[in-house]
């Protein structure tokens, strides 16, 4: 059905294009190249200094990345054996009878894990309620800035916010409490549950994404269904955003096993983990430790311990561990973009 | 079937008129038997469309007219408001079983709107607002909860929309109740199967219910997305636009099955395609600016209609 005949009024012709600077006049580059290849020999100069400047500055940072990587494998691999990982650290004068790390190892993973699992279910609500809900605006508002507070405060003002909440006595069952009714405040609960605000943006961000990115026709499909908004929420949304969640919650991870702040005021940064209690499981949780993180600081030349292979050698292990929960939120894209879904916006990841 | 498009055949009235400055655009009748004018690729499902499609093929997908059923919903005096926005004006309109109503009207002419009033989905609109009645079966929609409602009326969009689950969930999540208990697959499977029959995609999927329903081609996925909105066995099936984004082939799948399906269920249907409302539609509404301008039996409207505005919109010269 075309409309019927409309003559258009006539168009002003366009000036002519500036033709573009010869490469000939200037450098002498064979033609032929340039007919199939566009030369930057004819952009402007502005564009062209753009250019270099770009490929500089994406060279230097691959070669900062590898550097970094190159250099902690060759001391890690230098130094690391296995009587490091599975042996405890002990405080000897004498090196070699110092232990290794396999405390501040496991701190790591018990304080990754009780953050991780404070974080996300708390992420995806928060998240779920901004994108489905949001009313009235000015608390998703509200709940938005509070979060992006939570991101930007520096993890030493988180721990020490947490130490002087979780010193009071109504936190008493998550630390030590001395004979006198002090709360001690450190502990892996306390820690943990400090850390979860590290994470918990991440995870925040990556759900409330997803779920954005998810077109009103296939909310209105479920709708049209007879389904009601929690069915649709629960069966079909936030299905549909596990990638997203998962990357979220493998970044947080990454990020909580390299805190080192929240670690030395929480947890103790104590070279053994130290049970509290006699309740098996629950003491460690409420006992006192430290992680590879702090290890390294202990045993880096600034820390008491002064140990620096040892240092290398953990921290190659924590370099490793970080890098895995990376390459796992890289396979965790992936495959939320096989399905479909996801794959315009997981392309920045 | 076919003498109307033997009418239509001949050069419109409107081009004899004399050329002085102010004469309206010539009114060119629709040629409902002329080729496309874009090229079908040269597959030969195309070709044998194209051998078939106008006069067999379109022929086989009108059958005798006036096998409408018992009325499923009456539209009565319905306005829809966005903000200060009127968008439907005052329409009354019979939804009947057996029959394909075909809502046409340029872009922005409310017949989403009155659709998605029809699922009650305007509700979700926060700035929406509505008044007038309407009935299914008798009874006002409002008294009805509203997803027993939507089970009822349900609704397949535009863009096809499977969810991001199985060929099998995709059905069987219309199936699933929201209470307590999920019912096992075992005691969905045949209703699942029988869905996806009605909606003529079991014989491409029997194979693989359990792969991702978005690997699907997009027609494949279009008819999911009807097999989905049959498994709830609805009273009326609204359609926005179904075709909209699919290749040529993929439509004459569609249309066929809508033709099929009217025979349980009240269609209606909204499409920019006049030829489609013309191939599948019953009767015809035709909306401008917000108001029901005309309806009447497909063939009564596209061939004599009564009102200006529908004898210019479906000669082309507007929309």
């Amino acid at each position: 059905m075309s409309v019927p005949t409309r003559m258009p009024a006539p168009m002003p012709p366009l000036p002519p294009l500036p033709l573009p600077r010869s490469p000939g006049g200037r450098k002498g580059k064979s033609p032929k190249k340039k007919q199939v290849n566009e030369s930057i020999s004819t952009w402007r100069l502005t564009d062209r200094i753009g250019y270099v400047m770009m490929w500089a500055a994406g060279l230097m940072l691959c070669a900062i990345g590898i550097g970094i990587l190159v250099y902690m494998a060759f001391k890690g691999v230098q130094y690391l054996r296995p009587s490091l990982i599975f042996s405890s650290p002990t405080a000897e004068i004498d090196q070699s009878k110092s232990g290794g790390f396999f405390d501040p190892l496991i701190g790591t993973v018990l304080i990754t894990l009780i953050g991780i699992i404070i974080a996300t279910p708390i992420a995806i609500f928060a998240a779920t309620w901004i994108v489905e809900y949001g009313r009235p605006t000015w608390l998703a508002r509200l709940i938005d800035s509070g979060i992006e507070i939570i991101a930007g405060t520096p993890d030493i003002v988180i721990a020490l916010f947490g130490l002087v909440l979780f010193q009071q006595g109504i936190f008493g069952w998550m630390s030590f409490t001395a004979t006198g009714g002090a709360v001690f405040g450190r502990s892996f609960l306390t820690a943990g549950a400090m850390m979860s605000l590290i994470a918990l943006p991440m995870v925040f961000a990556a759900t409330r994404e997803g779920l954005q990115s998810i077109p009103a026709h296939v909310r209105e499909a479920s709708y049209a269904l007879g389904k009601t908004k929690a069915a649709t929420i629960r069966r079909v949304l936030l299905p549909s955003v596990k990638a997203n969640i998962s990357t979220g919650a493998a970044l947080g991870m990454g990020r909580i096993a390299g805190d080192t702040a929240i670690i030395v005021v929480l947890l103790g940064a104590s070279l053994t983990l130290d049970p509290e209690g006699d309740v098996p499981g629950l003491n460690l949780l409420k006992g006192t430790g430290g992680t590879l993180t702090s290890y390294v600081y202990n045993n880096s030349p600034a820390g008491e311990g002064n140990a620096p292979q040892k240092a290398y050698a953990a921290a190659f292990v924590l370099l490793l561990i970080v890098l895995a929960l990376n390459f796992a939120v890289d396979r965790i894209a992936r495959s939320g973009a096989k399905t479909g879904l996801e794959t315009s916006r997981l392309g920045a990841r | 079937m076919i003498e109307p498009r033997e009418q239509a055949a001949p050069p419109a009235p409107g081009s004899s008129e004399p050329a002085n400055g102010t004469v309206p655009p010539p009114i060119r009748r629709i040629a409902l038997d002329r080729q496309p004018t874009v090229a079908l690729p040269p597959s030969q499902d195309a070709v044998a469309i194209a051998n078939t499609s106008d006069r067999s093929l379109a022929a086989a997908r009108r059958p005798a007219r006036g096998v409408a059923g018992p009325e499923r919903m009456r539209i009565e005096g319905l306005n829809v408001y966005y903000g200060n926005n009127h968008v439907v004006k005052n329409v009354s309109l019979p939804i009947r079983q057996g029959e394909v109503l075909a809502l046409i009207g340029p872009s922005g002419c409310g017949k989403t709107t009155l659709l998605r009033t029809l699922n009650r989905l305007t509700e979700l609109t926060s700035s929406a607002r509505r008044d007038g009645m309407i009935t299914l079966d008798g009874s006002d929609i409002d008294s009805l909860e509203v997803t027993e409602h939507r089970r009822r009326v349900s609704m397949v969009f535009q863009q096809p929309n499977p969810f991001p689950m199985s060929v099998f969930d995709n059905v069987a999540y219309a199936l699933r109740e929201q209470g307590a208990k999920r019912p096992k697959k075992k005691v969905l499977e045949p209703y699942v199967i029988e869905a996806l029959q009605r909606a003529g995609l079991y014989d491409e999927v029997s194979s693989n219910l359990d792969h991702p329903a978005l690997r699907l081609s997009g027609g494949q996925q279009q008819r999911l997305c009807i097999a989905r909105a049959l498994a709830a066995r609805p009273e009326v099936l609204l359609m926005d636009e179904p075709c909209s984004a699919l290749d040529p082939k993929s439509t004459n799948v569609i249309e066929e099955l809508i033709v099929e399906l009217r025979k349980d269920l009240a269609i209606v249907i909204v499409t920019h395609n006049l030829q489609q409302a013309y191939r599948v539609g019953d009767h015809v509404a035709f909306m401008y600016l917000g108001d029901l301008v005309e309806y009447g039996q497909t063939d009564a409207l596209f061939d004599n209609p009564k009102a200006a505005r529908t004898r210019d919109y479906i000669g082309g010269a507007f929309g």
